[in-house]
Order: structure tokens, then C-alpha cells, then sequence
């Protein structure tokens, strides 16, 4: 703000900022408010209000969050791990072979950025059956291994390594893998880094497809448990609902909050703008 | 053609088979296989206890041409698009422009307009319901004792639920897309724009002239994603309105769901499914000429 | 796989008759909780001691989540070959169980005169979602019934008796009158009453419907009175809470913030479930009273909640053993320890003459009110593809109260589709 003059223009962008602003924290404010409080004051809102842990306890107590929040970490974890894999040697593919059926190909990898697994719930419902896979984990994370988004994503930076390089590999002695692992990946790395950041988030709150493929607490990620443990036939609790969801969202949060200056710079450098 | 290069491009082949086989299996098995059998299971019944599923021509199709609420649900879901695309595309640019600026508390702004992308919709939706809420809701506790408004029923009344709705998901959106706009914005040189400005151009011609086209790839990008998520999240729904009062705000997405897992007719799922595909089927082709003419990716 | 080898070891079992009697019988149990965490705990801890006493026996209980998730898994499970034995499930889809091909009847295991003495032990409200064509299929177990409730210091505050709640229909709207506050701009601060429409509005309006002496469905699950003019007259009333008579907010009144007005003081009155006896008697800021729904051509009120059901697949063995399960969880002393766990309402009148209940009820005497109105009660709705008509039927009360349709239209509307749905079952 130093040496700039006053303008109204500034002061009324501001102004508007710091409105919008305040409306988009207010959910998290009123959460914030409703966990740390008695049920008494959800809607009623006094400075006075006494402070307690009360909600975050019965929130514990009431439904196994530890076991979902690590259902929903071992989810998110396999579906990365088998996206970056599956994802990278696709995409190195489409980048630097060429081949009979790759455009062909190409487009029918692409038709899955729109006709996405999210809408296919009663088809690939009947294939986990079939696998016997339901309320499993892996049943959960199986459609959404290989991505479309992610193989487009890769195969777009991949294109954007100079050949000398791999050519440079290749003299030296390199493999088909060996050139890839050495030269395609580590030049990717902020890719790599949007693109987690996407999935992660994604799949972090997804919901539908976990809904009906679970059934037991042993299988149920965080948003499921979220659901069933607020759709009961007594009133809504909002106190202790709300301290579920603080609990079981804060890391995923915070590590967004310390990081999101470095994930700008991951998507400027990957290229996604 | 020497025989040396003939067989580099046979290795080629087989190279680029072998690394694209494991991503493809599980795109023909999640993804183009159910949709194929979708349609053909869209001619079928739904098998119930020992009854098989018969083979019934279009009767399916003829109950969806008949099916009010089909069409009801189909009419939501267009305006849902039209109500949280541009919407929640104009918030992502204008939010980006802020936190790009040096702007008092930019910090803030930023966690404020991000926050919403790592809460669960379905979490969130519980906090909505109370702000909806009339009389003790936080919206009309707000307008009561600000303007002496009456208490306003946002979820349930007919009038109002879907647009509700629509709130909630350019909520949630916004500050998704806002990340992408503001790496767009910080890959423009800032030579580009002090120059203008020296120049006596007015931010509002820097936007248009400079910015906004040179944003063009993120906007589609951005705008895929948009148009995605507007057949995609129904999470809120479950939650804050159940499709009702009588389907006013319940999505195609959300009637399948309905019918397939509560109604348990797989068969007219199918075919509800169907309609979805061919839709985003003629979005990704007009997308793909977009793509081609627009963005040169290829 | 795992079918393939109990039946292999039922042979066995059978083959060697002495060594089977020795042998301790499998049974797997999914069940479902809707009113928080201390339900699932107390089924649990009552399966450990059943199979602490009875040793040959081993149950694995299995907590499925919500009614819907245990159904979703029951269908799964046995489409897949390995349904579990016994679940409970939702009374109002005995139909669609029975048409999945899912379930038995418990009469081949409840011989003789002993076996229908017992069923006759059930409140036959209750029965009436358990039994179709002449065979047992459900045993109630989690059942509640709608009740309302009052706030005494509004009633004191509006001039009325405060232990008087209204007992019919035109005293409820009379009451509501007196009850109605409004602030100086004219805005309703607190309304008189408060019926929720969100979600199921069915079963709360089932309320209504039965009070003007009309059943929504036969018994046989195949065919619906909607356009019946009761119905009409009923939702018609329904409608002029709001409109004409003005004691009710307008439009969709949201199940879950229910309670929650009701402590703010925005509505005086509630219509809702005894399974929110508990939360009202904990958080309720102020004295309140529970009656039965007011009366207006006779008292009535809808059940709801879930049965026991037994499932196919299961052996004669198992099934036994299913049964002597499900006898001894629903005697006195086991279900007056449910009761008072969740506040379901205990499903045999033995139950309350025990000495914990007597003495539970004489601490809380709001818990007989549930009881003494199952007298009146009557099945919850439920027909064939029960999800799919009532979905119809609830759209109707919807638009109606939304004011989109006028009641009857919407009605005939709901009749019409619901007659397509149910005629293959005739």
C-alpha cells in the first residue's frame, strides 16, 4: 500500500474484499462457535457463552471418527499412489511413443475428464459385487485410479521436456523406465504437486460413491461417518455436529493453510492456468 | 524404409502398449464399460427376488418421456448450471484480483476464500441448514433484527430451495477456481500491465484488454470443471433439502441415486443414467472444439 | 464359498446327530440405530450376555449404520450368497423383503399354542406391520409412535391451563390462536405448533389421517386410499394450520430443527417422535408436557421403527436359534433395559409391569403416554416398492403444503401413480 495515493476506487475494493470474505468464513466461525460451546447458544450468540470441551468428547464418544479419519487416509493414499503410477506411464506413453490407436485412444481417455466414474454409481456398483469388493476400501478407490484429468495433466508437462534430454538418457544407457524415473518425473514434480493437491481435496470430501459402496465402520471414510452420525431421528445436534467435523477436517485444514502459498506456485509452474 | 527404423517403431509400439495397458484396463472397466452396459441395461427391468430382468424394447424410455419428475429434475439441473457456473466463475476471477493486489490482509482473504474448497460439502451442508433455518436461523436472525424482515422458509419453499442450494455450491466452488486464477495471474508479466497503466489505461480497460484474454486457457480449464461439478454435487442435497419440497430442488444425479439405491430400480436408473451421459457427451464435444480452436494442446 | 461350507457342516451336523448337539450354532445379526451411540452399545452389550448364558451359541452383531445403510447391506449380502440370519430392518419394508425374496415367516418356529401365545403378547398395533397373508414376518423390537409436546410456560404465558394440552383438532387450532406471538413489526415470533414436513412427511401426517378414520393402505400391501376424501379432508387441515388458521410457520418445517425451535421458544407445541423424549427432557430450558396427538373423528396415531426379520438361507438350526434369540432380547427384563437405553417404546405389555419400568415411569411419567396411545395406533404406511409410493405420496403432501397443488388434485395425482406401481401386485 506504501506510495500509493488514496483512491476510492482501492478503499471500495477493499471494502467489498473484506465482505466477501467474512461471508465465505462464516460457516467455519460458526462452527467454530458451536463446538466450543453448550448447546444452548447454537443459536444464540453472546459473548458471555461459557466455554467447553463437552462437544468435542461426545462427538468422540458417539461414533468411531478415529477409525473413519484413517479409513479416509489409507482411501486418499491409495487412490494417489495408483494415479501417480498409472497415470505417469500413460501419459509418458501418449507424450513420447507412437503407436497404432493412440489418438483413438487418446480421446477415449479424454471422454473420462466428463463421463466420470462419480456417474456411473449403478453400473460399477454391480462390477464391485461382482469382484466381490463392496465395503471395502479398495472398492471405494478403484474408479477413480485412473484419471483422465491426471493422464491429460502429465501428458501436457511431458510434452514440454525438451527430447534432447531423454535422447542425452537414452546414449547414456538408460531404459524405456530408467528415462522416466531420471529425466520425465523430476522435471514434473510441481505437476505432480497441483495435481495431488486437486485429488486430495477431491477425494477427501467425496461422498456419493463411498455411501453406497460402505457399509460397516471398518470401510466408512470421514464423510460418510459425518453423515450417518447427523441423520439420526432426534433433533439435530448442531454442537456436537460441528465439532465432528472440526475434528475430523483440522489437519487436512491446516496443512492447506501452512502450504497454500507453495501450491499457487505448484499449478503456476504445472502450467494449469 | 531401413529395417533399423522398422523395428525402433515395432519396440515403440509395444513400449507405448505396455505403459498405457494398466491405466486402460481401468478406464474400459470403471469407466467405458458400466457406460456401455448402462445403455444396454436400460432396456432391461430391473430383476427383483427370483423375477430376472426381461428385456422390454423402450418401455423404459417411454416411462422417462412420461415421468414428470424426470423432467422437472432434468429442468433444476439446467438452471443449477446456469445459477453456479457463471457465478462461481466471475467470484474465482474477482477473488483472484484481490488476493493478487496488495491488498490490506491478503493473508486472510486468501485462507477465507479457500477454507470452503477442504470442508466436506456434506459437513458443511449441517451448518447451512441452520443458517437457512427460519426464525431462530442465523439469515433471519440477521434480516430481523437488521431491516425488521419477516422470517423467509429458504429451504422450504419451492420458490427458493433450488437457488439456496445454488448458494451453497458457488460457495464451495469459488475459492477452488480462485487458486487456478490467481497462478494464472501471477504467470502474467508485470511489465504487461505497468505498461498499460503508464499509458493512463483504467484497471477496468486493463482487465479486459490485458488480463481477462490472457487468462482465456484457465477460464475454459475452469469452466470444464464448472460444468462438471454442476451434474456432479449433490452431496448438499442429501442434507439440506432431500430434493424437496416435491423435487423442487433435486438434481438428475440425485434422482438416479433415488432410484437405484432407495427405489432399488436399477432398470430405469439405467436409463436415467443414460440422459446423463448423453449430456456430458454433447458437452465434451463442444468442449473438444473448443479445446482444438481455442487452446492449441496438442 | 462360506455357504457352501455351513452347508457342508450342517450335513455333517446331521450325519453325526450326537456331535451336533455339541456343536455351537453361527448366527450373524445386522442391526441399525437412529437415536445416537448409546443404542448400539446396549445391543451389544445384551448379545454378549445372551451368548455368555448360552454357550452353544455364538452371535456376531454387526452395527450397519442407518435403517437404509442395513437394508442396502442386507439386499447386498444376499445377493452375494451370505445373508446374515437376522436383522433388523424398518417395519415398512416387510413388502418389498418379501418381494426381493429375502425373508421367512417365524411361524414354523413358533409351534403350537406356546409359539402364538407369545406372538399374542405383542401390541397388536405393532403386529400390524409384522404380519401379512396369515404369516408372522416381523417381530417388533425398536418401534416408536409420534407424540406431542407442549411447553408449559408458553401455555402459562398465552393464558391457558399449562397442564391442559389440546385434545382435539379444533382445540389444537384454538390453543395455537392464543399461542401465536408477534412481535411489533408483526413478525410471528413464536407459533403455535409445529408439524415437521421435511424429508417423510407421511408419517407424522399419518397422525392426522388416522384421526379421521382412514387407513392410507390395505393390508396386503397392494393398494392406497390417497384420494380417499378423509385424506383430503385431513391434508386440507394440514394446509390451513398455515393458511387459514395461521398457528403453524408456511411451507416445508425442516424434522431435525424441530426440537431445537421448540427449546428456543418458536413453536409451543410439536408433533414428533417419543425417540426425542430423552433429547427434549435433557436440553428443554423449561417445564414441557407429552400428550397423545389430539383427536378429531377418533384418537390415532402411526408406529414406526424396526422389526426382527429372519432370513432366508438360514438352516432350521440357525433359525431356531435365531428365534430363541429374538424371544429372549424382547422379555421383560431385556427390553424394559432397551427401553429405557433409547426410549423405543417396549412392544409387549408384560414389559411394563416389571418393577424397572414402574419405577422408570414414575420418574418420568411422559414414557406411559407412548403406551397408552398404541391403543389407537395403527400400521405405517407401507406397500409394495414401499420406498417408491411413499416418495409418491410424500411429493403430494409437499406440493399441497407448499401450496403448488390444491390437496385433492395432489392427492388424486399421488393415487393415480401409486395404482400404476402397485397393480402388478393385485
Amino acid at each position: 500500500m506504501t506510495g500509493r495515493p488514496f483512491s476510492l476506487d482501492q478503499t471500495l475494493n477493499t471494502l467489498a474484499a473484506w465482505l466477501l470474505a467474512l461471508m465465505w468464513i462464516l460457516p467455519l466461525v460458526y462452527a467454530v462457535w458451536t463446538a466450543i460451546h453448550p448447546g444452548a447458544y447454537e443459536a444464540r450468540f453472546v459473548l458471555t457463552a461459557p466455554l467447553t470441551a463437552d462437544n468435542f468428547i461426545a462427538a468422540w464418544n458417539a461414533a468411531p471418527f478415529a477409525r473413519y479419519f484413517l479409513n479416509t487416509f489409507l482411501l486418499v493414499t491409495l487412490i494417489l499412489a495408483g494415479q501417480f503410477l498409472l497415470c505417469t506411464l500413460a501419459a509418458y506413453a501418449f507424450a513420447r511413443f507412437t503407436f497404432p490407436g493412440r489418438s483413438i485412444l487418446f480421446t477415449l481417455v479424454l471422454l473420462q475428464l466428463l463421463v466420470m466414474p462419480d456417474i456411473l454409481i449403478v453400473e460399477n456398483y454391480k462390477t464391485m459385487r461382482l469382484l466381490d469388493l463392496v465395503d471395502t476400501i479398495p472398492a471405494i478407490a478403484l474408479p477413480y485410479i485412473a484419471s483422465g484429468f491426471g493422464i491429460f495433466l502429465l501428458r501436457q508437462t511431458f510434452l514440454t521436456i525438451p527430447r534432447e534430454l531423454d535422447e542425452a538418457a537414452r546414449i547414456e544407457g538408460a531404459s524405456v523406465l530408467g528415462i522416466l524415473w531420471r529425466v520425465y518425473i523430476p522435471l514434473a514434480k510441481p505437476t505432480y504437486l497441483a495435481y495431488g493437491l486437486v485429488s486430495v481435496s477431491h477425494h477427501w470430501n467425496n461422498f456419493l460413491w463411498p455411501l453406497i459402496v460402505t457399509n460397516s465402520e471398518e470401510t466408512r471414510p470421514v464423510t460418510v461417518g459425518l453423515s450417518i452420525f447427523s441423520a439420526i431421528d432426534s433433533g439435530i445436534e448442531w454442537s456436537v455436529i460441528n465439532a465432528a467435523t472440526l475434528m475430523t477436517t483440522a489437519p487436512l485444514l491446516i496443512a492447506f493453510l501452512l502450504f497454500q502459498r507453495q501450491f499457487v506456485q505448484s499449478f503456476m509452474r504445472a502450467g494449469i492456468k | 524404409m531401413t529395417s533399423h527404423r522398422s523395428v525402433r517403431f515395432r519396440r515403440d509400439w509395444i513400449h507405448g502398449w505396455l505403459l498405457l495397458l494398466p491405466a486402460m484396463v481401468f478406464l474400459f472397466a470403471f469407466t467405458h464399460i458400466p457406460a456401455i452396459t448402462t445403455i444396454i441395461n436400460s432396456f432391461y427391468s430391473t430383476p427383483r427376488g427370483r423375477r430376472e430382468a426381461k428385456f422390454l424394447g423402450l418401455t423404459n424410455y417411454e416411462r422417462l418421456l412420461d415421468d414428470a419428475v424426470f423432467w422437472k429434475v432434468l429442468g433444476n439441473n439446467l438452471w443449477f448450471a446456469l445459477g453456479t457456473i457463471p457465478m462461481s466463475v466471475a467470484l474465482a476471477i474477482v477473488m483472484a484480483l484481490w488476493v493478487n493486489d496488495k491488498m490490506a490482509g491478503r493473508g486472510f482473504l486468501r485462507m477465507a476464500f479457500f477454507t470452503p474448497t477442504v470442508l466436506p460439502l456434506i459437513a458443511v451442508a449441517n451448518i447451512w441448514l441452520f443458517f437457512y433455518t427460519p426464525g431462530f436461523g442465523l439469515i433471519d436472525q440477521l434480516t430481523s433484527s437488521l431491516f425488521g424482515w419477516s422470517s423467509v422458509n429458504w429451504l422450504g419453499d419451492p420458490a427458493t430451495a433450488l437457488n439456496a442450494v445454488i448458494v451453497v455450491t458457488v460457495w464451495k466452488e469459488a475459492g477452488f477456481f480462485m487458486i487456478f486464477y490467481l497462478a494464472a495471474l501471477q504467470a502474467i508479466p508485470v511489465t504487461l500491465t505497468e505498461a498499460a497503466r503508464i499509458e493512463g489505461a483504467s484497471r477496468w480497460t486493463i482487465f479486459w484488454r490485458i488480463t481477462f484474454p490472457l487468462m482465456m486457457p484457465t477460464t475454459l480449464f475452469v469452466s470444464i470443471n464448472a460444468v462438471i461439478n454442476s451434474f456432479r454435487l449433490v452431496d448438499h442435497i442429501f442434507i439440506l433439502t432431500d430434493g424437496g419440497p416435491d423435487n423442487a430442488s433435486s438434481l438428475l444425479l440425485f434422482y438416479i441415486y433415488e432410484t437405484a439405491f432407495r427405489f432399488w430400480e436399477t432398470g430405469y436408473g439405467a436409463t436415467l443414467t443414460v440422459v446423463l451421459l448423453l449430456l456430458l457427451s454433447l458437452m465434451a464435444i463442444g468442449q473438444f472444439f473448443l479445446f482444438d480452436r481455442r487452446v492449441h494442446y496438442k | 464359498m462360506k455357504h457352501t461350507l455351513l452347508k457342508a457342516v450342517a450335513t455333517t451336523a446331521l450325519t453325526f446327530g450326537t456331535w451336533a448337539s455339541a456343536h455351537a450354532v453361527d448366527l450373524q445379526f445386522y442391526f441399525p440405530v437412529a437415536v445416537g451411540g448409546a443404542a448400539a452399545e446396549t445391543i451389544q452389550s445384551l448379545t454378549d450376555e445372551y451368548v455368555a448364558a448360552n454357550p452353544d451359541v455364538t452371535i456376531d452383531a454387526v452395527y450397519t449404520g442407518s435403517y437404509q445403510d442395513t437394508v442396502a447391506k442386507v439386499i447386498t449380502a444376499a445377493r452375494g450368497g451370505n445373508p446374515p440370519q437376522l436383522s433388523v430392518i424398518l417395519s415398512v419394508d416387510m413388502f418389498t423383503l418379501i418381494d426381493e425374496d429375502l425373508i421367512m415367516p417365524f411361524d414354523d418356529y413358533l409351534p403350537g399354542e406356546e409359539g402364538k401365545a407369545w406372538l399374542d403378547g405383542f401390541y397388536p398395533a405393532f403386529m400390524e406391520n409384522s404380519q401379512t397373508g396369515g404369516k408372522t414376518y416381523g417381530i417388533p423390537f425398536q418401534r416408536s409412535t409420534p407424540v406431542l409436546y407442549w411447553n408449559k410456560e408458553a401455555f402459562k404465558d398465552a393464558g391457558l391451563d399449562p397442564e391442559t394440552p389440546p385434545a382435539t383438532w379444533d382445540e389444537m387450532v384454538e390453543y395455537g390462536q392464543k399461542l401465536v406471538k408477534k412481535d411489533a413489526s408483526g413478525n410471528v415470533t413464536r407459533w403455535g405448533v409445529r408439524i415437521p414436513s421435511s424429508g417423510f412427511p407421511y408419517w407424522l401426517f399419518q397422525g392426522l389421517t388416522t384421526e379421521n378414520d382412514v387407513i392410507l393402505a390395505n393390508a396386503d400391501g397392494n393398494k392406497t386410499n390417497f384420494d380417499d376424501p378423509k385424506v383430503v379432508e385431513a391434508l386440507q387441515y394440514m394446509v390451513d394450520l398455515s393458511g387459514k388458521y395461521g398457528v403453524m410457520a408456511p411451507g416445508i418445517i425442516e424434522w431435525g430443527a424441530t426440537p431445537k425451535a421448540f427449546f428456543e421458544g418458536q413453536t409451543a407445541m410439536m408433533w414428533t417422535s417419543t425417540g426425542n423424549l430423552t433429547n427434549v427432557r435433557t436440553n428443554a430450558p423449561f417445564e414441557f408436557g407429552v400428550a397423545m396427538l389430539p383427536a378429531n373423528k377418533r384418537r390415532g396415531a402411526p408406529t414406526g421403527g424396526g422389526n426382527f426379520y429372519l432370513l432366508k438361507g438360514a438352516t432350521d438350526e440357525q433359525a431356531q436359534a435365531a428365534v430363541d434369540f429374538v424371544k429372549w432380547i424382547t422379555a421383560p427384563q431385556q427390553s424394559a433395559k432397551w427401553t429405557m437405553a433409547t426410549g423405543y417404546v417396549a412392544p409387549r405389555a408384560e414389559t411394563w409391569e416389571t418393577d424397572t419400568m414402574k419405577a422408570y415411569a414414575a420418574d418420568f411419567p411422559p414414557v406411559l403416554v407412548a403406551r397408552d396411545q398404541l391403543e389407537h395406533a395403527v400400521a405405517e404406511l407401507s406397500t409394495y416398492q414401499n420406498q417408491r409410493v411413499t416418495s409418491i405420496f410424500n411429493d403430494a403432501l409437499a406440493a399441497a403444503i407448499t401450496g403448488q397443488k390444491d390437496p385433492e388434485a395432489a392427492l388424486k395425482d399421488a393415487q393415480s401413480k401409486a395404482d400404476a406401481i402397485l397393480a402388478e401386485y393385485r
